[in-house]
């Protein structure tokens, strides 16, 4: 039995166009979910006081400034590490074996699974340089697993400054590094914030790394040795203890906002870049 | 003058070659302490306990991990078996059908959904599709199909956005060609674009694998963590990942080694995964 | 040249500032003069938790910071000096024996039953049947014919290895077997599962879940007093050598009255009568 080709494109048309909208209304489906359940108990209480009672009770103050300090801390590392790779790999040096090789690292580590840098880690930071649960142990964790997007964000971006740019500066005198300082990377700056934005997401959502390196102490982090426990991670044992639904839909709403935010800003940031240059 | 100048950028140079070379150092301080901590009991206790044993009791002196082994598989292929044809679906219809104002909606949102912690996609299948496959179909809830669900949830959006730019850099001249010889859209799609397009769809496919196989944080709440393996999509199971986070802060001496050994098998897994996407995609830019 | 150095400074402050931070407060486990951590048994964890609180409230000068990670990973942290006090539920073997023993309470534990179970008895027998696998269907023991959806906690549990020497007598648990990694996800299992079946510190009991008696005895405080409830276990802490005076202060308030009225309230069996 042939289908007339008209009636089956129809067909199609219809299934494709329902099939996107099916997953899209996934997402803002579980978007809702989390919003309606726990957006009466976000309060200011619950954003900057103390969990009382093992995280039944009280808010996620130490929670929210784990998180903050594990984010800007492991970017702060990664960043010069990152774009320094990227403008390396640009233009300092030709294609070669040697950033073939680098290249095929940074692709590696970009492909391990965030339970194996949990395990290293934990083996690493923790037990043998003996920083034991701390925010430092984390903040080194997540600064090589976000290193990857870095530098492949940078990258794209720095390549995609037009090369005239790069010509007119060598040609009034320039030196390559002020070339790089004070034409490349401004240009390349939307860009390169985008891929430090889409970090931060990683940084504030991972769980897996996080809970084996930096703990999951419940109190107010005071110095790099301290243990804290970010929002996922608070989040994550709420749920899974079962210690308080309300708590844990509130929590997990200020991480998803979070996120949100973080990534509305990083599309905004890329989308100028790209309105710049076409 | 000129000399302080070019010593700066000497010295410029060698710091950004060290910074390129962190990556590296990076890479081999993981797989080094990977391997320090997991090799030796393969040579301890063999390795064909480990990666052909049944039978998972470290503490009694059973490393067997190979019902993990092909749980992360079942998961993995269930994750892409419900995950990737409405991905692709989705991806298809961004590129073929969409017009430029819905394009620019969807696509952000879809990789909102991949910002998503995953320990929110394992919370929400433990409220909703747990009781869900409790009460209409059997069996305790945490199962293969319940992990199946929420990983392929969550691979939506890798599939999609990779097989999406696969679908886009197929050339416009390709579709004009096909309707201009009469075809409808549908035909054009299904056989001109989509063929043109599979190196790049079958390796989002692999990638998407790579994700599912390396997820732990939502496997753990739903998969119900069993050691058997399972027999049926309504049993539980425990994935090689669930292993190592469940077992990793309590463990010492040889567990301890165990967990990182079966790091080991799931690093090598995901490696051949990747090198076998990168194969494919390699195959689409050369032909 | 100038944006160059302000990046320069400002970055390098930034490290500065870190580390200041770092050395000021210095790593806590070298016996800092102002703190205590525990780590070790998830069992022991809330509690200590909840005296951590009141401790705090008294001396607002000493912090105390509590971790998880089992009784094995808390035991070998005190070994190992990262911690001062270890936490255990589970009694200390061979090598471990060197650390010095300090019991805080005694601890029940309890099979749990969602409150949707009609079965209000279990005999120890039955325990043993339905972990080992032989017993798996809940008409065996007189409900309706269905599975049960049985959990356990995993190896390295000091919860387990209790529930293992106390119930399970050298048998194995079967391998179909579900399991969770705390006294909380496996209460959490059986609340919202109505043919789930779990063991759990008896200090973690409240009504999302129902006790069953064993062999007739209900666990209750009183029975594990008069040691007719047997399926109890003492709550270590372990510290090595002499402790330090914070670590010490937090020992004694846990000792005394206060301190056990706290552990009491919580479902605890303080170990003085």
């Amino acid at each position: 039995m042939r289908i007339n080709p008209r009636v089956a494109n129809r067909l199609v048309t219809a299934g494709l166009t329902f099939q996107a909208l099916f997953t899209v209304s996934i997402l803002i489906l579980i978007i809702v979910i989390i919003f309606v359940k726990g957006f009466s108990n976000v309060t200011t209480e619950f954003i900057f006081s103390y969990p009382e009672d093992m995280g039944r009770h009280g808010g996620i103050f130490p929670s929210i400034i784990s998180t903050i300090f594990l984010c800007l801390l492991s970017i702060a590392f990664a960043t010069p590490l990152g774009v320094g790779t990227a403008i390396y790999l640009t233009e300092y040096t030709r294609e070669s074996s040697l950033t073939r090789i680098i290249r095929f690292g940074v692709e590696s580590l970009a492909g391990i699974p965030s339970i194996i840098y949990g395990l290293f880690g934990f083996i690493f930071f923790v037990i043998k340089l003996k920083m034991g649960w701390s925010l430092l142990s984390g903040t080194l964790t997540i600064m090589i697993m976000v290193l990857p997007t870095i530098i492949r964000t940078s990258e794209e971006a720095i390549k995609a400054v037009p090369k005239n740019l790069k010509m007119v500066s060598f040609s009034l005198g320039a030196t390559k590094w002020e070339t790089v300082t004070r034409v490349i990377l401004p240009s390349a700056a939307p860009g390169i914030l985008t891929g430090i934005m889409l970090s931060i997401g990683r940084a504030v959502s991972e769980t897996a790394a996080v809970i084996f390196t930096m703990g999951s102490s419940l109190r107010l982090p005071t110095s790099l040795f301290d243990s804290g426990r970010t929002m996922a991670v608070h989040f994550y044992i709420l749920a899974r203890e079962g210690i308080s639904m309300e708590k844990a839909y509130a929590t997990a709403l200020v991480l998803v906002c979070s996120i949100l935010v973080i990534n509305v800003i990083a599309y905004y940031t890329m989308h100028r870049m790209i309105a710049k240059y076409s | 003058m000129a000399n302080g100048r070019i010593n700066k950028e000497v010295a410029i140079k060698w710091l950004l070659t060290l910074f390129a070379l962190s990556s590296l150092l990076f890479l081999f301080l993981i797989f080094a302490f990977i391997l320090l901590e997991g090799l030796p009991l393969f040579f301890k206790v063999g390795t064909s306990n480990i990666i052909a044993g049944f039978r998972w009791a470290p503490t009694k002196g059973f490393f067997g991990i190979f019902p993990m082994i092909v749980s992360s598989f079942m998961v993995t292929l269930g994750a892409l078996v419900l995950g990737a044809p409405l991905a692709l679906a989705c991806a298809t219809y961004l590129s073929e059908y969409a017009g430029r104002r819905t394009k620019t909606i969807l696509k952000p949102s879809l990789e909102l959904l991949a910002g998503i912690p995953s320990v929110v996609y394992g919370f929400l299948g433990v409220i909703y599709i747990v009781p869900l496959i409790r009460e209409c179909f059997g069996g305790p809830g945490f199962s293969l199909l319940a992990t199946s669900v929420v990983l392929g949830i969550m691979i939506l959006p890798t599939i999609t956005s990779i097989s999406f730019d696969s679908l886009m850099t197929v050339p416009a001249a390709y579709r004009e060609g096909s309707l201009a010889m009469g075809a409808t859209q549908w035909q054009t799609v299904y056989r001109v674009v989509l063929p043109a397009a599979r190196s790049g769809i079958l390796a989002s496919f692999i990638l998407g694998m790579g994700r599912a196989i390396g997820e732990t944080m939502a496997v753990i709440m739903v998969a119900g963590n069993a050691l058997k393996i399972p027999l049926s999509p309504l049993e539980p199971l425990r994935t090689l990942t669930s292993n190592i986070a469940l077992e990793l802060a309590y463990a010492t001496g040889d567990h301890r080694s165990a967990l990182f050994s079966t790091g080991i098998v799931l690093l090598v897994i995901i490696m051949i995964l990747n090198l076998i996407a990168n194969f494919w995609v390699k195959r689409k830019v050369a032909g | 040249m100038r944006t160059f150095l302000i990046r320069c400074i400002a970055l390098s402050a930034l490290v500065i500032f870190c580390t200041t931070c770092g050395f000021l407060s210095g790593p806590s486990a070298d016996g800092g003069k102002r703190s205590v951590s525990l780590a070790g048994s998830t069992s022991v964890m809330p509690f200590s938790e909840k005296l951590a609180e009141r401790f705090m409230l008294d001396h607002p000068e000493i912090g105390v910071d509590v971790q998880g990670g089992g009784s094995s990973a808390g035991i070998q942290a005190c070994l190992n000096k990262t911690v001062d006090i270890g936490m255990s539920s589970r009694e200390l073997k061979g090598d471990e024996k060197v650390l010095t023993e300090t019991t805080i309470c005694y601890d029940g534990i309890s099979i749990v039953v969602s409150p949707k179970n009609p079965i209000r008895n279990i005999t120890a027998k039955q325990i043993r049947g339905i972990y080992s696998g032989r017993i798996r269907n809940w008409k065996e023991l007189g409900w309706i014919d269905r599975e049960i959806d049985a959990v356990t906690r995993e190896e390295g549990s000091g919860t387990r290895a209790a529930f293992e020497e106390l119930l399970m007598k050298n048998e194995n648990i079967s391998d179909r077997i579900m399991v969770q990694d705390s006294n909380g996800s496996v209460k959490e299992i059986v609340a919202t599962d109505p043919y789930g079946i779990g063991y759990i510190s008896l200090g973690m009991l409240d009504q999302r879940v129902r006790a069953l008696s064993v062999d007739g005895t209900v666990p209750l405080v009183e029975n594990i007093k008069k040691k007719t409830y047997h399926v109890v276990r003492p709550f270590l802490y372990l510290t090595l050598g002499e402790p330090s005076r914070p670590a010490r202060m937090f020992i004694e308030f846990i000792l005394s009255r206060d301190g056990q009225a706290i552990l009491r309230k919580e479902g605890l069996v303080p170990i003085h009568g």
